[in-house]
């Protein structure tokens, strides 16, 4: 430690010599040294923002969209009809043959946007609930958002509702369940772990309801059900890119605004008021949009399992840093809800298996592997 | 009980007092050292002591001159908190004093963290109300408070990963904001900070990985970065050896000394804060039952009021302060 300089005899100042409020000069037992690079990262400056980035998470991010984007061209190409990926790339500009057009922009196309969309929509409500939770076990899952959805999907297919009132039933489950699961929840404010202690309980509840539906259906409807139950794109249509692109728009800028408050929360409740955070106010916002982006998925393509849950620590893994990083965390969403479609339309050569089927297959492991590697490189 | 015990109590010559205090000691301010023998035999016991009976006037002694023409920025009026049904702390008054160091003292439960929290607006009061510069501070805006008062709490938790410096970083939050998140101003401060502490070279370590000592350090580093000229410390020295312990409170020593911060903890070592404070608060059930220089506060009666102690109380042979030296149970 650095010594204060005590000169033996001089008397040491009486602070009241010292006007209050007037910030002492740092002391010559003070080195000023070279500045301290933000751990790992630059400092950008665009117009009126300043902050830090880091170059790990550019690259990252930068790989994940190129990739998302090939494995989004490729999977349009593939099909009973295939399309070579250059062809749907001039497809998508506007060029291109009727026929290929038709296959491409009414057929293909919407599928794909649903998987991206979806993909990153779950990601960034994953790393937004495990954040401000202070737990890496949280996802929208366990504010009763999914079973919330599912229950609402489920009750309209077994009793012979169209089609068409599916999502809705799925976004007003969703949306109940979630300001349910908050009222229960409050106890002169809102605390993170008894929140999710909440969720977790009204969401046995409602799997309890599902089972009951799923039990007394007729087996056709059950069969429709459960496939909804798995998480699908297959069959998306424009109807659902809209407002599914809609959402998006509004609540992705939303999650990006919460960023910076997201920081200060990571610490506990005392510390992040201390640091000036409104908390209640911060946390209803960041619950609020966690729980809208994903209600927007669940309507749009079913509970697809483990993107919210696994996507943030895979991205918070790749990255660095203490918290799912948001940018990459909906990039990488993306990436695996479109490359699972793509495997879950391929792996079978007779039928397709649900999408949510082989985001668990996919993320689970490669969770597990990142976890010991990880473990492995630090213990080393 | 306490009568008793004073009957054994030696007489104490003040002359060994060392003129000097030991180059490794904190400085303590003239005024610090007692001018009269520091124990309190039963021939002292004849003149009450004021600070016992009443609470004495805030700084009355020891700091002339510090804050004599302005009222205090920090003001308690007639608190009452606590958490649900329970009342930890009513009709309580304090005045923080500008520029010194305040030690809350007292036994497990008597009120101190609760205290604390409610002067660093984390609790708020069910009556009463904590003034900072005369304003109302749960009527101030949190982030305007938070580059005034700054707040330690006993175990802070960080983030899993969160390196030394990232954390220090984020002392720096209520001087940001979403467009402005790092400025160079933000950057000078936060490497001086981690040098103030003596953490530059830990400042990519994650935090998880310091030891005890070296996470206080990184705590207080952050503390630092956030500017405040008022520093609430609840048990900084908790969970630390005694070196380290002196190690933490020799930083703040020097927050006061060379920054000129106002300081408010919370200590468990009677000791300590009789070495470190210029102020001590000692507290029971909620209420404040002396306070003063440590030498006024730390009473034979006190010790037994307040902490069901029976104890010496000599001059500390390093400083001068008291020392308090707990007797034995059977004795």
């Amino acid at each position: 430690m650095t010594k204060a300089p005590a000169t033996p005899g001089a008397p040491v100042a009486p602070a009241g010599s010292v006007t209050p409020g007037v910030p002492v000069a740092p002391t010559g037992s003070v080195t000023p040294g070279v500045p301290v690079a933000p751990a790992g990262r630059r400092v950008v400056q665009a117009g009126p923002f300043s902050g830090t980035v880091s170059p790990r998470a550019v690259a990252v991010g930068a790989a994940g969209l190129v990739a998302a984007l090939a494995i989004a061209v490729f999977s349009i190409g593939h099909g009973s009809f295939t399309i070579a990926p250059g062809d749907v790339v001039q497809v998508l500009f506007g060029g291109g043959t009727p026929a290929q057009k038709l296959i491409v922009l009414d057929l293909r196309l919407p599928r794909i946007l649903v998987a991206l969309l979806v993909g990153a929509a779950l990601a960034v409500s994953g790393a937004l609930t495990q954040t401000f939770a202070r737990n890496p076990l949280a996802s929208p899952d366990v504010l009763g958002v999914t079973h919330g959805a599912s229950l609402g999907a489920v009750a309209v297919i077994v009793l012979g509702y169209s089609s068409s009132a599916v999502p809705f039933a799925a976004l007003a489950g969703a949306l109940v369940t979630a300001v349910l699961v908050y009222v229960l929840a409050w106890r002169r404010g809102i605390d993170g772990f008894r929140l999710v202690l909440v969720g977790i309980g009204v969401g046995e509840i409602l799997t309890a309801g599902i089972s009951w539906f799923l039990v007394r259906a007729e087996i056709v409807d059950a069969t429709r059900a459960t496939i909804w139950l798995n998480g699908s794109v297959a069959g998306a249509e424009w109807a659902q890119v809209r407002p599914l692109s809609l959402a998006l728009v509004v609540l992705l800028p939303l999650a990006a605004a919460t960023a910076f408050t997201l920081q200060a929360m990571q610490f506990d409740d005392d510390v992040a008021q201390a640091l000036g955070i409104r908390l209640q106010l911060a946390r209803l916002a960041v619950v609020l949009t966690a729980v809208a982006l994903a209600a927007a998925a669940v309507a749009a393509a079913g509970p697809i399992e483990f993107v919210a849950f696994v996507v943030p620590q895979i991205a918070l893994r790749l990255c660095g840093g203490s918290r799912p990083p948001l940018v990459v965390s909906a990039i990488l969403g993306a990436l695996l809800v479109v490359a699972a479609d793509l495997a879950a339309r391929t792996v079978l050569p007779d039928r397709e298996l649900p999408v949510g089927l082989v985001t668990a297959i996919v993320g689970a492991p490669y969770l597990l592997w990142l976890l010991v590697r990880v473990n492995r490189r630090v213990s080393a | 009980m306490t009568a008793a015990n004073d009957e054994h109590l030696p007489a104490q010559p003040t002359e060994h007092l060392p003129a000097q205090p030991a180059e490794h000691l904190p400085a303590q301010p003239a005024a610090h050292l007692p001018a009269q023998p520091a124990v309190r035999s039963a021939t002292v016991q004849a003149s009450p002591e004021p600070a016992i009976s009443a609470p004495a006037p805030a700084l009355a002694l020891g700091r002339a001159g510090a804050a004599e023409s302005r009222e205090p920025r920090l003001r308690a009026r007639g608190l009452r908190l606590g958490y649900g049904e329970d009342i930890v702390v009513d009709g309580l008054d304090l005045d923080i004093p500008d520029g010194a160091i305040t030690a809350v003292v007292g036994p497990n439960g008597c009120g101190k963290s609760t205290l604390l929290r409610a002067l660093g607006r984390l609790l708020r009061p069910r009556d009463g109300e904590v003034l900072l510069d005369g304003q109302r501070i749960d009527k101030m805006p949190t982030r305007e408070v938070a580059r005034i008062i700054g707040m330690l709490p006993q175990s802070p938790v960080a983030p899993d990963g969160l390196t030394v410096a990232d954390l220090v970083m984020r002392g720096r939050h209520p001087h940001q904001n979403w467009f402005r998140q790092w400025s160079p101003t933000d950057q000078s401060i936060v490497t001086e900070a981690l040098e103030w502490t003596d953490m530059r070279e830990l400042a990519e370590r994650p935090v998880d990985a310091l030891s005890g000592g070296q996470r206080q350090r990184a705590w207080i580093s952050m503390a630092l970065a956030q500017g405040t000229e008022v520093l609430l410390l609840d048990e900084p020295t908790t969970y630390l050896d005694l070196s380290h312990q002196i190690d933490v409170l020799d930083l703040v020593d020097r927050l006061h000394r060379e920054r000129d911060r106002t300081i408010v903890m919370v200590l468990h070592d009677l000791n300590l804060a009789a070495r470190y404070a210029h102020h001590v608060v000692a507290m029971k059930d909620g209420r404040i039952v002396a306070q003063g220089t440590a030498e006024s506060v730390f009473t034979v009666e006190l010790l037994a009021d307040v902490f069901g102690l029976a104890a010496l109380v000599v001059p500390d042979p390093a400083t001068g302060t008291p020392l308090v030296v707990p007797l034995p149970r059977s004795s």
